[in-house]
């Protein structure tokens, strides 16, 4: 889970890395107290758990009470890489000499924490200058190492002192909250020569959730992915008209794929886990029930010892129940095909021997 | 480097050699007893379970079942564990299993912590261990030994290594090889986590030298940088035999996590695009389609012949 900007600055705050003053809004009413409260002039920020804000204009300079009435609402009401707005933070504008970037995530391939540091910060990662990076193994970074990374940014005295501090408070919020990756981009010098943290980042290890309640509530779940995580499902809303059920995380994303190869487009994928059952795919059918967008639904199950008999018996019982209404193409990989392909005459389920088969009626389906 | 052949089987004139003993950590419960028959069902030998609190017992009236892995490893001399606790025993079982001398754990369990991972491989590395997984179907030499969880249904014995970062995948992708007459010498999963015990290159180093090697297939999805770095190796290490690679995931949006804790896609990191731009720099054409795997593999065999 990413949380939002604010949200991980709350977190900084409560291990001491220098903050802004800000104060974070749902709608404009609190929004005007807040003004008052912070006083001109403050940046708006969009909190959406999504990068590339400022570009999209999520980021806006407010210098009184006319461009507050105007820029809070603007801002409020972008969509950014089909993100909303969860909430708008008010921060101090801020006197700025230089801006740094500095980071701590987990290195997939190298199988530690690492750290990447540059005085060229501002910018997202992938055009980041000079990057420093350094492995740091599985604890906190040690004094030693944080004196080499403040060097090698080419800091001195109270600028290396501020960046040394905030990477080691860093690094301990990093371990203690088991997060994948940590980032403040950018770090800023401000005109006083203090280091301040002016946006955060914080992407957590989903896995470890039951090792911290305390983070519990940043979840943000929709009633429908709550309700997938409860059935051990995994499921991603997308904006298409063709849901896309599988088992195996793998093979629902090739099936997402294809899907949009034949010029489909996908409403979500759902993740059964391993096994199919009835129960799972009944479960699977009335979670997609609720997702209005849906014209048609695609499914793809590799059965190695799945009875496809069982998967048909749950699609004739979703249609009994009138839990769908939708036409339902497949393909069934498994036992008993012959038998299943029967049960499904004259039903809205079509099953199919082959995946591409399943995706281009689905495909000329939902046209109709 | 880790001579998995040698685990797996043995060497010729070995009392045990193609009978390798096993152990099951979790063998009582749910999932560990099923997978536990379907690998005896195989022809796996399994010498002994694992459940704290159940020593004494036997599983299905012959398996012996100890209280920890140390007494388990002193009975048997096992070298190899399957771990089906749950993922906030993982740690625990994986630490137990190495201190008792395990020398090839796979890990079944999906939704470890990264942080658990990591510090197993950290004991794993000291004991001269290997770990496969976590969030991985297994390991198995078709019609002679299965590890994990797969079905036995689309594997069959020859000469195709196929390396997965999918379960289901694998299973279709075998499949569909063998269905066009490619057999597999070897399948490994290495598992949907961010952090996998053995890494693509890992794998690939433990096939690449096997004498009658025809073809080698990488299943590989979104997140991480595990199939660049295989790419790089490839090239590096001048392997020629034919290759063909799948990525699953060139739909999927940016920065959502699909199903599997790796498949995400952070900026350009991670993304199909490189993948498959490095493949291709490493003359490893990528299928579309799972069903396209075989048609391409046939290809590059005949180009190489």
């Amino acid at each position: 889970m990413q949380l939002l900007e604010f949200q991980a600055k709350e977190l900084f705050r409560e291990y001491g890395i220098n903050l802004l003053n800000s104060i974070s809004s749902t709608n404009i009413e609190e929004g005007r107290k807040h003004a008052k409260e912070l006083g001109y002039p403050f940046v708006i920020k969009i909190q959406v758990p999504v990068g590339g804000r400022g570009k999209a204009g999520g980021i806006q300079k407010c210098q009184n009470d006319d461009e507050f009435e105007i820029k809070y609402p603007q801002v409020m009401d972008l969509t950014i890489k089909g993100e909303k707005a969860r909430a708008i933070l008010l921060e101090k504008m801020a006197d700025i000499k230089k801006e740094l970037y500095l980071s701590i995530f987990l290195n997939r391939s190298k199988r530690c924490y690492t750290i990447i540091a540059s005085a060229e910060g501002g910018v997202e990662i992938e055009s980041v200058k000079n990057q420093i990076i350094k492995e740091i193994g599985l604890g906190e970074v040690s004094d030693e190492v944080a004196q080499e990374v403040a060097k090698e940014m080419g800091l001195e005295g109270k600028h290396a002192e501020g960046v040394i501090d905030t990477l080691k408070k860093l690094s301990k919020l990093t371990i203690e909250k088991e997060a994948e990756l940590v980032e403040i981009n950018p770090l800023a010098i401000m005109q006083d020569d203090t280091i301040m943290a002016l946006d955060g980042k914080f992407v957590t290890d989903d896995n470890s959730n039951f090792r911290h309640p305390e983070l519990e509530k940043y979840q943000e779940k929709s009633a429908i992915e709550e309700q997938a995580e409860k059935s051990g499902f995994s499921l991603v809303e997308l904006d298409g008209d063709i849901a896309v059920v599988g088992n195996g995380a793998g093979l629902v994303m090739s099936t997402l794929d294809m899907l949009s190869d034949n010029g489909g487009k996908p409403a979500c994928f759902l993740d059964v886990g391993g096994g199919a059952t009835t129960e799972s795919v009944y479960e699977a059918l009335t979670l997609i029930s609720k997702l209005d967008r849906v014209k048609g639904i695609l499914v793809n199950l590799y059965g190695g010892i799945v009875k496809t008999t069982v998967v048909a018996e749950a699609f004739l019982k979703a249609y009994e129940d009138n839990v769908i209404d939708l036409p339902v193409f497949s393909r069934l990989k498994g036992t008993e095909s012959e038998k299943a392909t029967e049960m499904l005459q004259g039903s809205r389920t079509k099953i199919f021997s082959t995946v591409e088969e399943a995706i281009n009626a689905a495909v000329m389906g939902v046209k109709k | 480097m880790t001579d998995i052949f040698a685990l797996l089987k043995g060497n010729p004139g070995d009392p045990d050699f193609e009978k390798k003993g096993v152990i099951v950590q979790g063998i009582t419960g749910a999932y560990g007893s099923l997978h536990a028959r379907n690998m005896i069902a195989y022809g796996t030998n399994v010498v002994a379970g694992v459940t704290p609190g159940k020593g004494g017992q036997k599983f299905e009236d012959k398996v012996p079942i100890y209280n920890t892995m140390k007494e388990a490893v002193d009975a048997t001399n096992a070298k190899i564990s399957i771990v089906f606790v749950p993922a906030k025993f993982f740690l625990g079982a994986a630490k137990d299993a190495l201190e008792a001398g395990i020398k090839l754990l796979v890990a079944i369990p999906e939704h470890v912590p990264v942080r658990d991972t990591m510090e197993a491989l950290e004991l794993a590395k000291q004991k001269d261990a290997v770990i496969i997984g976590p969030n991985t179907p297994g390991i198995m030499i078709p019609e002679l030994i299965k590890i994990g969880i797969m079905p036995p249904m689309p594997f069959k014995a020859g000469k195709i290594a196929v390396l997965s970062k999918s379960g289901t995948l694998l299973y279709e992708i075998s499949d569909a090889l063998t269905n066009s007459g490619f057999g597999q010498s070897i399948t490994i999963g290495i598992g949907g986590d961010p952090v996998n015990g053995t890494r693509l290159i890992d794998a690939f180093e433990m096939v690449k030298d096997i004498p009658d090697l025809e073809g080698m297939v990488v299943v590989g999805e979104i997140g991480g940088d595990s199939e660049e770095m295989l790419a790089q190796r490839i090239i590096d290490s001048g392997f020629n035999k034919p290759t063909v690679a799948y990525i699953a995931g060139r739909a999927a949006p940016k920065e959502k996590r699909m199903g599997h804790a790796g498949a995400i896609v952070m900026g350009t990191y991670g993304s199909a695009e490189s993948k498959v731009s490095m493949f291709n720099k490493a003359n490893i054409p990528v299928a579309k389609r799972p069903a396209e795997v075989p048609v391409l593999l046939a290809g590059k065999m005949e180009k190489s012949d």
